[in-house]
């Protein structure tokens, strides 16, 4: 059941980075070239897998309460960043996430943009896909090395990501459009969801509490989560209809 | 200097984001959690009610106004 969880919350939250970065790629490539744009892909791969295998067994290091109080905290404090986000968006006190208007600005920024070549490559589309690839990518390889490690298992994490990048990479090359009909703005409430719930449950135990039934009231803890985030966009909808 | 102030903006605003009084009540409720079981409490029910007390309050702050 954890293993489950474990695999579907990293392949969300994978999958949503994953297309937020395909759509700066395909901006980069379609308007300063494929091969810059995927120069930069590749760069950045190599720079986020030097980081995993750097920061990955070295966690494994550090003993596991020590390591859920941290990640439990850290967790908590950026799932609530996500969560926040997601029921601003869901009641209508924020913009839904577009990611066609996100793949419209990009490509009009760069189509505006001088040229400079440097190694062959126009710069500019490099840097781009670099940046993009390496700050979407940042945010997996936080979210696989902390849910693996809390959970002593990275390998399961690194699965659930992988399946994500595959499935994205292939819709992807086959679309060669931003994926726009991806339900984004749901999977995103469902990682602010999944990880204000694994915030909640490892920090009070790297805290020193115990769970009743330990690792059976994760779902119990899921559920709370869930609803408190219907309340939650529930009231701050009425209250946006009250004043309108 | 830049390099590493940018790198510590960078992780600032990934882990605390736009509300650090969000940030900071999770700290409080996370040492609070530790101090009661040192105490001798199975204090495992104060973080979920943490996290409703700071998301209400987060909330709260971003839409006053609106």
């Amino acid at each position: 059941m954890t293993a489950a969880f474990l695999v579907a919350s990293a392949f969300l939250a994978s999958a949503v980075e994953f297309v937020e970065a395909l759509t700066i790629v395909l901006a980069a490539g379609i308007t300063r070239g494929w091969r810059s744009s995927l120069a930069g892909l590749a760069a950045a791969t190599v720079a986020l897998a030097a980081i995993v295998a750097v920061l990955g067994p070295a966690l494994t290091l550090i003993p596991i309460s020590a390591l859920r109080l941290v990640v439990g905290g850290l967790l908590l404090a950026f799932g609530l960043q996500w969560l926040r986000k997601a029921i601003l968006r869901a009641s209508g006190y924020k913009p839904l996430h577009d990611e066609e208007a996100i793949f419209a600005q990009e490509t009009a920024e760069a189509r505006a943009a001088g040229r400079e070549e440097r190694a062959g490559l126009d710069w500019y589309g490099f840097t781009l896909s670099f940046k993009g690839v390496l700050l979407e990518g940042l945010e997996v390889a936080f979210i696989v090395l902390t849910f693996g490690s809390a959970q002593g298992s990275i390998a399961l994490a690194a699965l659930g990501a992988g399946i994500a990048l595959a499935l994205v990479a292939i819709v992807g090359v086959l679309v060669r459009a931003p994926l726009a009909r991806v339900p984004e703005n749901t999977m995103k409430f469902a990682v602010g969801v999944m990880l204000t719930t694994f915030g909640i449950f490892w920090s009070t135990e790297g805290a020193g509490a115990h769970w009743p039934g330990d690792d059976a009231s994760l779902p119990v803890v899921l559920g709370f989560v869930v609803a408190l985030s219907f309340a939650s966009v529930a009231t701050l909808r009425r209250r946006r209809l009250a004043f309108a | 200097m830049r390099r590493v102030r940018a790198f510590g903006r960078f992780w600032w605003n990934f882990v605390v984001g736009d509300d650090p009084r969000a940030a900071a009540g999770i700290v409080i409720a996370i040492g609070l959690t530790a101090a009661l079981v040192a105490g001798g409490l199975d204090a495992w029910w104060l973080m979920p009610v943490a996290v409703v007390c700071v998301l209400a309050l987060s909330l709260h702050r971003e839409t006053r106004g609106a």
